[in-house]
């Protein structure tokens, strides 16, 4: 029987802000625009809702074909409610995010979906092209699942229950990730944290996806282990040519590894710019502030660090104006009513700050 | 100038489970001095805070200290001219005179700022309970010539709130007045983390040991933490033991660093020398294997093959050889480094600096 394919339209009668700005350049393959996730608050008997945490807030970024792009914030400022938005691990309230897939396409030419339209069925289908690795490598491997089970699990989902096939690739995927194929057998608790990761890797790797979703991967693990799977993460990358989304709150490692860096405060993109351009020069005072309290590996280091006045804006009661501007040292009448726009100040550095343009900032 | 405050002595701790024996310290051997900061790095499992606990006696069960000696330099406050030295390792653990070192004379921050407080009391009730147990109040009862006549007594339940308050305002906590009735689950964690640090803080501690107090907080938090422990520590002059695998945190902090492997201190020297002339290649591999913010190259980074052996089978020998890259075959894998001073005040125990 002939396969039928629905055809997949761009819309052209969506909201201005919902509108596909960077998805038609070539290399583009994710373009998320005005993404938006609130959590209702409910209250009280008849469950009434009282509020909104708003954890993402109209949030716009995009992804080239191969790159990576490291979301840095504080803890609660939406980076990882925001990338799993993206593959619907929660359902979106408003926003768009456009992708090319290959699996969705009559041809061979890739088509353009936005991710929030599909139906059941080709959400399933495309989120082969889309997998994630998890923060914590003891409570994202099920405790009662050999390796195999765990890495074998993604093909068998999709239909691939040929044990022979199956164990060929799992052989090859562990290998890939640099665990021994004799360990196949072994259960999770059988592994140091640093080869369960190793294990989450070749897991996210069994579909072979276009991007995967790297949720804070190092931050549970020893610095010399930390290098040899940011190591391993690269190495991937170029051989399968693999697109990251790369969430972490450690600084330096997230410069380390992403070719660009999206900023992040109470679930606002403040600034997104190339990696070396954003550590060098930031324009938005948040980016300057968090970049100054990095403690530097060296004792001879004369800090220069910025003091955050108060604490992180509550997300389900922001402030006015800029979400940053109570604790901004350069904050101004404006920054208290108005909200800033999102634009590109520069060719690639998107920022949304009212003072961009005239505040000098200091980079590391 | 610098006089020592701990001093621990060749000290051995050994975990006994079914498995065979954990020998979790192996012969650390070093001073902590008044005033001063002290870093213990290291990666996990490697001993570092199993040395703090066994400063307090706390080693968990069935952790035994089984040889060297914990020295302790008494001064008491009211009569600092005099010093006693205490041996820890004999005291009774669950004796009288521990249990006045415990969050009275040592005061101590762990790393989990979300377990580490009890969720049932309010931050009050739990910085009180340390100091009515701890804190004195002098009292002049009466004047002989020209001295007074002190007599020191436990502080009252009110005035355990007012030093309480006191002591939240002085760690940075905004409205302390309502803070000191809030619950641990009402804080944010760098809140949280504060109340430890008023808490282990509120009794005037002659050292403070901190087991990574900010390895679970955001960066904008920790330099805020970090700031006030310093500044802390100039007000009080009191030694903080500064436990830490965060690299750039020990830089900024510590005066001198103690790198462990494997229940073994590996070097110790001053951060200056550590972090420009570190010697053992442990050393070297951990300060090579983190990014650095700012200088950015797109090579990988230089990381230590291999993982951390098994504490049950420890390797012959040096127990780094298996994944060093200096590695001399016929030596390292068989003859113990000894510990030894390769230059002024820098110590490394290491085969390269060794003539065998």
């Amino acid at each position: 029987m002939a396969k039928k394919f629905k055809t997949y339209n761009l819309p052209d009668n969506v909201e201005e802000h919902l509108k596909p700005e960077h998805i038609n350049e070539s290399d583009v393959i994710l373009d998320v625009r005005g993404l938006t996730k609130f959590f209702p608050i409910k209250k009280g008997f008849f469950k009434k809702e009282v509020g909104n945490v708003r954890a993402v807030d109209h949030v716009n970024f995009f992804l080239r074909e191969g790159e990576t792009l490291g979301m840095v914030g504080e803890s609660g400022c939406g980076k990882t409610t925001a990338s799993r938005t993206v593959i619907r691990l929660y359902e979106a309230t408003d926003g768009a995010a456009y992708f090319k897939s290959d699996v969705l396409s009559s041809n061979s030419e890739p088509v353009i979906v936005n991710i929030m339209d599909l139906d059941n069925e080709d959400m399933k289908k495309i989120r082969k092209e889309m997998s994630m690795v998890f923060q914590d490598p003891i409570n994202s491997l099920n405790p009662r699942m050999s390796v195999y089970d765990i890495v074998a699990e993604p093909l068998v989902i999709h239909g691939q229950v040929n044990n022979k096939k199956n164990e060929q690739i799992v052989t090859s995927l562990l290998e890939r990730v640099g665990l021994r194929a004799s360990y196949m057998r072994r259960y999770p608790h059988e592994f140091s944290g640093g080869q369960r990761q190793r294990i989450g890797i070749a897991r996210a790797l069994a579909l072979n996806p276009k991007i995967i979703f790297c949720d804070e991967p190092v931050s549970a693990l020893d610095v010399s282990i930390q290098a040899q799977t940011l190591n391993l993460l690269k190495d991937l990358q170029a051989d399968f040519n693999l697109s990251y989304v790369f969430v972490a709150h450690d600084l330096s490692v997230v410069q380390h590894i992403s070719d660009r860096v999206a900023v992040m405060y109470v679930g606002k993109v403040a600034e997104v710019a190339d990696s070396d351009e954003l550590y060098n020069n930031p324009l938005h005072p948040y980016t300057e502030a968090l970049l100054s309290s990095v403690p530097k590996p060296d004792p001879k280091y004369e800090s220069h660090r910025i003091h955050m006045q108060g604490e992180v804006a509550d997300p389900s009661n922001p402030p006015s104006g800029c979400y940053f501007h109570p604790r901004c040292q350069y904050a101004e009448e404006v920054c208290k009513v108005e909200t800033p726009e999102y634009r590109e100040l520069k060719h690639d550095h998107f920022v949304s700050c009212h003072r961009a343009e005239e505040l000098q900032l200091r980079g590391v | 100038m610098k006089q020592p405050l701990i001093e621990i002595k060749d000290l051995h701790v050994q975990f006994e489970v079914r498995d065979g024996i954990v020998k979790a310290i192996q012969g650390a051997s070093f001073k902590i001095m008044r005033g001063q900061t002290t870093g213990i790095i290291g990666e996990s499992g490697c001993g570092k805070s199993i040395t703090a606990k066994a400063i307090m006696q706390m080693v968990p069960k069935p952790g035994k200290i089984t040889q060297g000696e914990i020295l302790y330099h008494y001064r008491d406050k009211r009569n600092p001219g005099q010093e006693d030295i205490v041996n820890i390792t004999k005291l009774d653990p669950d004796g009288p005179r521990i249990r006045r070192i415990r969050g009275g004379e040592i005061g101590m921050i762990f790393q989990e700022p979300m377990s580490s407080l009890t969720p049932v009391y309010s931050t009050g009730q739990q910085i009180g309970e340390s100091l009515k147990l701890h804190r004195m109040i002098p009292k002049k009862v009466g004047d002989q010539m020209d001295a007074a006549i002190m007599e020191y007594r436990h502080v009252t339940k009110e005035e355990a709130r007012e030093i309480g308050i006191d002591m939240l305002r002085k760690v940075g906590l905004p409205k302390p007045q309502e803070r000191i009735d809030s619950y641990p689950h009402q804080l944010s964690g760098g809140q949280r983390q504060r109340v430890m640090i008023a808490i282990a803080l509120s009794c005037e501690p002659m050292m403070l040991i901190a087991d990574e107090p900010t390895t679970a907080l955001d960066v904008s938090i920790e330099a805020q933490i970090l700031d006030l422990m310093r500044e802390l520590q100039e007000r009080e002059d009191m030694a903080i033991m500064f436990i830490t695998h965060n690299l750039g945190v020990v830089a900024e902090m510590a005066e001198d660093i103690i790198v462990m492997y494997m229940g073994k201190q590996v070097e110790r020297a001053s951060a200056l020398n550590v972090f420009y002339e570190a010697k053992h290649p442990y050393t070297k591999a951990l300060l090579e294997s983190i990014p650095h913010v700012g200088k950015r190259d797109r090579e990988r980074l230089a990381s230590i093959k291999g993982m951390v052996p098994s504490p049950f089978e420890l390797p012959p020998g040096c127990v780094f050889h298996p994944r060093c890259p200096a590695f001399m075959p016929g030596k390292c894998d068989v003859i113990e480094p000894s510990w030894q001073e390769v230059q002024d005040d820098h110590w490394v125990s290491c085969l390269l600096y060794e003539e065998v």
